[in-house]
């Protein structure tokens, strides 16, 4: 089925008023690329759960296509406390706070230290030629779906940060995008940009967070490139209203002997999607990437990983955990391709999922392709429940079902958690996951 | 509290009978323990042993399908497996569980903490627990490292053993029982496991061990030594029993169970 244009009016009609207010003021290169992608999207639209289409098999967008949402053109008014109540926050980090998808520069801190940082509408503003290179240039851009191109349609605000050779980034820099929630439903299309010259280290955290249960739509892109030997950790969190609707992707480019490690964590959302790309194109570049999605309600959370081995001797980590529980539904779709000459590829992907709930449902799909010889690979999906022996085990200690369950659940949790090197984000995540972990009695 | 007196049966195994889907394993087992006693439990594989210690513990998958077992007066086969830690029992296992992501403090003050508040104990405080902790810690000699691991996740086969031992320590059973324990130990593992055992023993508590080899029996002298074949007790005697199986094996009995 393909979607009908009328369902797009919205966005149409927010194109041309964007494009005649804001577009006109950015600099020619910027307004075609912007442009080509309007007419990419129009081609496109949102893809379809139809055959063929293996990213999207499983998640259904058409309430993203179906619901009203308008441009949010300004920032509503929101305090920094409303933020720092609901949102992670350290004011050992770099803050920079968006509302709506709009820079607020009151409530962010002012890049000091040696790390480069400016909201992406300054940094066009300024003519800052890292934007043109990097805009669009991560990798398979060519391949992208509906919501890349509608994002870059509608590229105007974001981040866009900078790590020179050699630096060793002093604090850990967060990006916190908020959404009002304000009575009207609207869009969001946030843009980073990250740049790590080589032999630089730096921490990221990305968080999206609602603050009222309402409608909005963020529709998130990172481009992250990595020079050779640079080091990141990127850490991602989704805690959205459970009514909102978020599409997100990181596009990581790695050269030789960078290191990549992610860790995603996902609480709440109502459609969620998060697309990971790593191209892994130089040799001796390695990945690890993390991630913990607990669902509840009816929430829907798709994460799509794309690993590309492309080098020799390159290495690559893949786990995800899942607690499911009511309604919910979760997708896991993790593809890892080892190209023609990558050969020493040595690469593990697992995806555990906790199904607390005979109504939730998870859709495990690793999938491998290699096309080199002299590879490592191994994956593994594994949905289900505790075994009895284990529960066995616990009650010989005196702990009763409940107990012991709670305490499985919250250690399948904390496995990921306890990962987080920074201490105040990891300490943000242990009481918004672990202690919002359901009573449950596994029972056999 | 009730003063414990030597000699009250603290178990009572009657004619007990089990099975495991439809397959009986246990047919017929009688075994008394005193207070204070120390009771060794021989056999060759697969005779039972293991689905006797587990049927006491409250594994569920086993079906009594006759006798009876009382436990401090108590039907013990009519408590939940928690209600039974709760009242004293401990089983070391043969093959102790790994918990993936539950870290060793938090599972082992969960279980202190029900283990007292079920005995009208107060709860101990992060300090004070952490004390007791410490204590039976070193009794089995384990690294503090151990204790901020996932629950044996990655341990090696003796550090599961020894964790058993502490947990056991920790717990202070009325009534222990050691499946196994000193098996796949080294020669300093066995005797801190040995020397752990001896001091929780009391004259307040009993131990039902689980052994294939008479060593442990020069560490731990027992008061009686039984040998079960087939699922029933063959033979019950002292402590020279066991020697006289290191000697001459299983085989013995079994012919004259046969005559
Ligand atoms: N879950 C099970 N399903 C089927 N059979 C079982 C199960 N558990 C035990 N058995 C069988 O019951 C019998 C007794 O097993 P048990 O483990 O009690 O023996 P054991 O005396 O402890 O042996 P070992 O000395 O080897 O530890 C064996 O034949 C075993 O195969
Ligand atoms: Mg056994």
């Amino acid at each position: 089925m393909t979607q009908t244009l009328t369902k797009y009016q919205q966005y149409e009609t927010d194109y041309k008023s964007f494009d005649d207010s804001i577009g006109s003021g950015q600099p020619e290169w910027l307004r075609s690329m912007r442009l080509s992608a309007w007419s990419r999207f129009q081609e496109l639209g949102f893809p379809t759960a139809r055959r063929g289409n293996e990213p999207w098999k499983y998640t259904n967008v058409g309430p993203i296509a179906d619901a009203s949402l308008a441009l949010a053109t300004k920032p509503a008014q929101v305090t920094l406390d409303q933020i720092k109540a609901t949102a992670p926050w350290d004011d050992s980090w770099l803050n920079m706070v968006f509302v709506d998808g709009h820079y607020v520069s009151e409530y962010s801190g002012s890049a000091s230290g040696n790390v480069t940082v400016t909201s992406l509408a300054q940094a066009i503003a300024n003519g800052d030629e890292l934007v043109e290179q990097h805009l669009g240039q991560a990798p398979q851009f060519e391949e992208a779906d509906g919501f890349v191109s509608l994002n870059t349609a509608f590229v105007r605000d974001g981040a866009v940060l900078h790590i020179k050779q050699g630096v060793t980034a002093d604090k850990p820099v967060h990006l916190l995008f908020v959404s009002s929630g304000a009575d009207e439903a609207t869009v969001s299309h946030p843009r980073v940009l990250l740049v790590c010259e080589a032999n630089s280290k730096a921490t990221l955290i990305e968080s999206f967070v609602g603050l009222d249960e309402n409608v909005y739509f963020t529709n998130a892109i990172t481009e992250i490139s990595m020079a050779s030997g640079a080091e990141l950790q990127h850490y991602r969190l989704m805690q959205e209203s459970e009514k909102s609707f978020h599409v997100g992707s990181a596009r990581v480019q790695q050269e030789s002997d960078s290191v990549y490690r992610s860790k995603v964590f996902e609480r709440k959302v109502g459609l969620g999607r998060f697309d990971l790309y790593t191209n892994m194109d130089g040799e001796g570049s390695s990945c690890d990437l993390k991630g913990l999605y607990y669902t509840s309600g009816s929430q829907h959370v798709d994460n799509y990983i794309n690993i590309n081995h492309q080098k020799p001797h390159s290495t690559s980590r893949l786990y995800y955990k899942g607690i499911l529980d009511g309604k919910s539904r979760a997708v896991f779709g993790g593809t890892v391709y080892v190209q023609p000459g990558a050969i020493k590829t040595d690469s593990r992907q697992e995806d555990k999922n906790l199904v607390l709930s005979p109504d939730a449902e998870v859709d495990s799909k690793p999938a491998l392709f290699i096309y080199a010889d002299d590879v490592v690979c191994g994956h593994g999906a594994t949905a289900g429940n505790i075994d009895q022996d284990t529960v066995f085990y616990m009650r010989s200690r005196g702990l009763d079902l409940e107990a012991a369950s709670r305490q499985l659940i919250y250690g399948f949790a904390d496995e990921i958690i306890e990962a987080v090197e920074d201490d105040g984000l990891r300490q943000y995540l242990e009481k918004l996951f672990l202690e919002s972990l359901p009573s449950y009695k596994f029972e056999f | 509290m009730t003063q414990e007196i030597k000699n009250s049966p603290v178990l009572e195994v009657i004619d007990l009978h089990v099975s495991i889907e439809d397959k009986e394993i246990l047919k017929g087992v009688n075994l008394t323990v005193n207070i204070g006693e120390v009771h060794a439990i021989m056999g060759p594989n697969g005779s039972g042993k293991s689905t006797l210690a587990n049927v006491l513990a409250g594994r569920p998958e086993y079906t009594v399908t006759g006798g009876q077992v009382l436990y401090k007066g108590m039907d013990l086969l009519s408590m939940l497996p928690e209600l039974r830690a709760r009242e004293g029992i401990f089983l070391a296992f043969q093959y102790p569980v790994e918990l993936p992501g539950v870290r060793t403090w938090q599972f082992l003050k969960a279980s202190v903490d029900a283990i007292r508040q079920h005995r009208g104990e107060k709860v101990l405080s992060v300090r004070e627990f952490d004390k007791l902790l410490d204590e039976k810690r070193e009794i089995v000699e384990m690294d503090t490292d151990l204790v901020k691991r996932s629950v044996n996740e990655g341990f090696s086969g003796g550090e599961k053993k020894r964790n058993e031992i502490m947990q056991m320590a920790l717990l202070d059973p009325t009534l222990a029982l050691l499946d196994e324990t000193d098996s796949g130990l080294d020669i300093d593992a066995l005797r801190i496991v040995s020397e752990g055992v001896n001091k929780v023993r009391s004259d307040k508590n009993a131990f039902v061990l689980v052994t294939h080899y008479q060593r442990i029996l020069n560490y731990i002298t027992p008061d009686y030594v039984h040998v079960l074949v087939d699922g029933s007790i063959v033979r019950s005697g002292g402590r020279e029993l066991a020697l006289e199986l290191e000697d001459k094996g299983y085989e013995w009995l079994r012919d004259q169970v046969a005559v």
